[in-house]
């Protein structure tokens, strides 16, 4: 759907409008920068999902699989430049104390997120041509393996921490607040995300991901080389995953193998809820999917407490039975059929 | 691992024991991806919170149990009560997923997944429990193998659900309507079958399948109300390497599973014993698919 | 006033539980008795609560909530050493006292945080008093400490890979051999392969740590398939019930605990440890389990810094905490420079006759242990 991409005068300012609002908004409301923080890396992990789910229609169940790797990689990086790894991990009775100052701190997050994104890009790339020849459920299960073994490996080797998990360094107390740092980050991650996804679906590549979710063996046919598209787009979404997740684990500060880093349960099906919430196969849908999910899980959260997840619950299924294309197909089907009924009575 | 290993060949017996025990964990799995292969073969709706009703149905049986009757009774008592929510569920919210998307299924069955976790939380608590069936275990070799006899009664009701399932389908009137509406579902309807009833009808079977799966689960493991994703995904994988409609196969693979796990953690200690599972599902996936791409053919 | 996340829904559920009605328990207490007197204002405490759900990234998440969005100055720890290690950072970068009696791991104590106080003694030593009791008793197993096996089943979480660190240098320190050291998947239901191996390899002494379910999965198991080791020593029994619940088959099974009704503890807030017991039971329906009675002591201890430190000031309160010292119906409370109480120590219970029956320390042993185990 080239034409709905096309940069509209309103659709500039709007653009801008939503990055000054992105730009000021932890000053506004410094007591939310967390979750503000937390929501553009859902943006970002939304938006890849939906690259390889929505528009190419490869249902992936493992894309925790990069997150965790990027997390993984990053805080070994930022740490590894510096100590011994395997000592820090095992750090428990002995008296060394990991410090990091200013320059240490910042050279581990500009040598580790790149690194992060390396890590992921080599991944994806190697076991894109092992996994991106099956199709439909079977992508769906082998993906799910993936990021399950995964998880179950990184929990099984002593050096990064094993099941014990691994703390990201200690920002130094001179650095300030390290949130906004994170934040300003996360935010140009999701910023250049959106934008070369915006790219990349403009141009011939875009058609040739919505040609193999309409018909692969036709779009074969037509001399489209689909592995070489498939695995490049699996690349692109391992390479953002893979520099959120890398963010995400200095946000949250602990990785913890199965509950931080390869979360298939929380991180790996919320990826996906927020594509579909907002509409699935468009570039606006898991923007907006992951806004309205986060607000409302921070909501139930809050004043629901102990019945929070009942709510979500209902909340999913609601949207799963009545809006199936999500809230940007919902509105899109709408407008569709109000012109059509104009055009039917001119 | 080598040290392990020779710990095998030196007691061959352990190697029986370790199969035993694989292929009896293995008949739960198997029960619940039974039901899963049902629903997803007739309504093509892939129901996620099946392990959720696993352990509905292992809380049940605990409920009973608590209240003085015996977890063989809670058995039944599960199974019937999981039919009616099964019957339930359907009515309110799987009705309006048949024929829809795939993913639609898995989002909003993800959905019911996670009310029943908080639910039962409330419910029943948020302890991990165990039921004692009392039963007590069978010992060979001088003790050296011991088998629960609960799980010998896991395994004997795994094979007899799957039988009884397989004859029901095949000879009743209403197994016929079932298979009827899986491989057709307009024909079926124009020849006078009320699909929706009996999409109603497999979608409570399931429910029932995993209740009784569950009242075992609690009898030979533990359950927890936050413990079912376990079972939904392993139900999950058994139904996608053997193939939806093929009963045999999945009590196969469901008891290969169980198999595997076990060896894995023996071998390999059990750090990687899931990871080892998972590991060899990706690598039989892709090596079958390997193989049909030589011949221009993809799993599908 | 106070603040903390707990877990309420996921693993952590039943034990999150058990924390927040320590934690109520001690709050209505401490009001009832006119709340605490703060300078020359009294101060009636409240807890605000969120539900963590046993993950790490929520429980960051909400910790930085309670103290920048809800300005709550003073945390109260969530259950587990995973949660607790993950709102570390964020109570050290706020600078907010956080006093907790729910996260035991070592690793807490060695990077140099200031804000933590722990009132419970550090994982590393739930399980060593077991190995020392089998190095006492090896005679009875006809060897000698050194030549004694050991075999560890310890799930793969912080916490439990804590214990196994204490278990196994104290199983060094005994020259003992381990011959087993495997690490459970937190997912996992079934522990027959590592029974199976316990089966060949004939330990004298099993330790299992893996919260509830390792104690209910490994008691159960450790009787369907007749593993017979002399010793079996673990974690979480009074909290996963396991006698209540398992009857015949809990017999002579150690248990480590941070506390028992039965030790004679006590202050001025619910009198013995017996007391507090029986009043948590009229309160909540069921048996008190340790985790809730270390929450209880935990808001005490925050409530007495608080009259000491004579005003809400946070660097005050710090030092307040730092400098405590009392007796409570838990146990003598004093923090070393990491903020770990090192005043009380850990008991070893043994399953007798479907009791707990404090076998160790010898000054409030109760009953002997019962070695080796008699054959199943």
């Amino acid at each position: 759907m080239p034409d709905t991409l096309a940069l509209t005068p309103t659709r500039l300012i709007l653009i801008a409008a939503f990055l000054l609002c992105g730009v000021v908004a932890p000053l506004l409301a410094p007591a939310y920068q967390t979750q503000l923080t937390e929501l553009l890396l859902f943006i970002v992990f939304a938006l890849a999902w939906d690259l390889v789910g929505g528009q190419m229609g490869y249902n992936s169940f493992g894309n925790v699989l990069f997150v965790g790797v990027g997390m993984y990689v990053c805080v070994i990086v930022q740490v590894g430049l510096f100590y011994n790894v395997g000592l820090y991990t095992e750090a428990r009775g002995g008296g060394t104390e990991f410090i990091f100052d200013e320059a240490q701190f910042l050279t581990g997050l500009a040598v580790g997120i790149p690194a992060a994104m390396l890590a992921c890009i080599l991944l994806a790339w190697a076991l894109g041509s092992l996994v991106l020849t099956m199709r439909g459920h079977y992508f769906a299960i082998c993906t799910l393996g993936l990021g399950i073994a995964a998880g179950q490996i990184a929990a099984g080797i002593p050096w990064i921490g094993a099941g014990s998990g691994m703390l990201t360094p200690n920002p130094p107390d001179a650095l300030g607040d390290v949130g906004l740092l994170l934040y300003y980050l996360s935010l140009g991650l999701a910023v250049v995300c959106a934008l070369t996804f915006a790219w990349l679906l403009s141009t011939r590549f875009g058609l040739a991901l919505n040609a193999i979710r309409d018909d692969e063996d036709k779009a074969e046919a037509m001399g489209l080389n689909t592995h070489a598209v498939k695995v490049t787009a699996w690349v692109v979404a391992a390479a953002f995953l893979g520099m959120a997740g890398a963010l995400y684990g200095n946000l949250v500060r602990f990785i913890d193998p199965l509950q931080t880093a390869f979360a298939g349960a929380t991180i790996g099906v919320w990826m996906i809820l927020m594509a579909l919430l907002g509409g699935r196969g468009t570039l606006l849908g898991p923007i907006v999917g992951a806004i309205i999910f986060q607000i409302t899980k921070e909501l139930f959260w809050t004043y629901m407490l102990g019945w929070q997840r009942v709510a979500l619950g209902i909340l999913i299924v609601v949207v799963a039975v009545f809006f199936p294309y999500g809230i940007v197909g919902f509105f899109r089907e709408r407008s569709k059929q109000k012109s059509r009924i104009a055009e039917e009575r001119t | 691992m080598i040290a392990n290993l020779q710990i095998l060949l030196d007691a061959p017996a352990l190697s029986l024991q370790l199969l035993i025990d694989g292929i009896l964990i293995g008949a739960v799995f198997a029960l619940a991806a039974y039901g899963l292969a049902l629903v997803w073969g007739v309504t093509n709706v892939i129901n996620v919170a099946q392990g959720e009703f696993v352990m509905l149905g292992g809380f049940i049986t605990v409920l009973c149990a608590d209240y003085g009757l015996s977890p063989l009774i809670g058995m039944p008592i599960a199974a019937a009560s999981l039919y009616v929510l099964g019957w339930v569920l359907f009515q309110l919210v799987i009705v309006h997923l048949v024929g829809r998307d795939m993913f639609n299924s898995v989002l909003a069955t993800f959905g019911i997944a996670i009310v029943l976790q908080q639910l039962m939380a409330h419910v029943f608590g948020g302890a991990d429990r165990i039921v004692e069936s009392g039963l007590g275990s069978w010992f060979f070799l001088d003790g050296l193998i011991g088998i629960a006899k609960v799980k010998v009664l896991v395994f004997v009701a795994c094979i007899a659900l799957g039988i009884a399932l397989a004859i029901f389908l095949a000879r009743s009137r209403q197994g016929q309507a079932i298979r009827a509406t899986a491989q057709e579902p307009r024909a079926a309807s124009v020849l006078g079958i009320e699909t929706r009833r009996v999409y109603a009808l497999t979608f409570a079977l399931n429910a029932a399948i995993c209740g009784a799966a569950g009242a075992l689960a609690a009898m030979a493991y533990t359950i927890h109300a936050y413990g079912g994703l376990a079972y939904t995904i392993r139900s999950f994988m058994i139904v996608v390497m053997a193939g939806i409609g093929n009963l045999a196969g999945i009590i196969w693979a469901a008891l290969s599973l169980g198999v595997a796990e076990n060896f894995a953690g023996f071998i390999l200690g059990v750090q990687y014993q899931i990871a080892f599972v998972f590991g060899l599902l990706v690598v039989v996936l892709v090596l079958r698919n390997w193989r049909l791409k030589r011949k221009r053919l993809y799993l599908r | 006033m106070l603040g903390a996340a707990v877990s309420l829904t996921g693993k952590y559920a039943q034990n999150g539980l058990n924390t927040k009605n320590g934690y109520d328990l001690a709050i209505k207490k401490i009001n009832d008795k006119g709340g605490v007197k703060i300078g020359d204002k009294t101060y009636s405490l409240a807890i605000r609560y969120y539900d963590d759900e046993s993950t790490p990234a929520r429980g960051t998440e909400l910790a930085e909530r309670l103290i920048k969005q809800d300005g709550i100055k003073f945390i109260l720890g969530p259950y587990s050493s995973g949660l607790t290690k993950a709102i570390l950072p964020i109570v050290e970068k706020h600078k907010v006292p956080m006093v907790e009696g729910n996260g035991a791991a070592r690793e807490l104590f060695t990077k140099g945080y200031r804000y933590i106080f722990a009132v419970l003694s550090t994982s590393d030593q739930y399980l060593t008093p077991a190995i020392d009791l089998a190095a006492e008793h090896a005679e009875k197993l006809g060897k000698t400490p050194d030549t004694l096996k050991v075999a560890l089943a310890m799930e793969n979480d912080p916490f439990a890979q804590d214990v196994r660190a204490g278990v196994l240098d104290d199983a060094k320190r005994h020259g003992m051999q381990v011959v087993i050291d495997d690490q459970l998947p937190p997912e996992l239901n079934d522990m027959s392969a590592t029974l199976t191996k316990v089966k060949a390899l004939k330990p004298d002494v099993l330790v299992v740590s893996g919260h509830e379910k390792g104690a209910l999965t490994a008691v159960s198991q450790i009787n369907a398939l007749k593993v017979n080791v002399p010793i079996v020593a673990m974690t979480h029994c009074d909290s996963g019930q396991v006698a209540e619940r398992l009857g015949e088959a809990a017999e002579y099974v150690f248990c480590a605990k941070q506390w028992h009704s039965s030790l004679s503890y006590k202050d001025d807030l619910f009198g013995t440890a017996a007391d507090f017991a029986k009043e948590f039971q009229n309160s909540y329906g069921y048996e008190t389990p340790y985790q809730a009675a270390q929450s209880a002591a935990a808001v005490e201890v925050f409530a007495d810094a608080l009259e000491r430190a004579g005003s809400l000031d946070l660097e005050n309160v710090r030092e307040a905490l730092a400098s405590t010292e009392m007796e409570t119906f838990y146990g003598p409370i004093k923090f070393d420079a990491a903020g770990r109480n090192i005043a009380k120590p850990m008991v070893l219970s043994q399953v007798l006759g479907g009791e707990y029956v404090v076998v160790s320390p010898a000054k409030w042993a109760t009953g002997q242990p019962v070695i080796p185990r008699p054959s199943l």
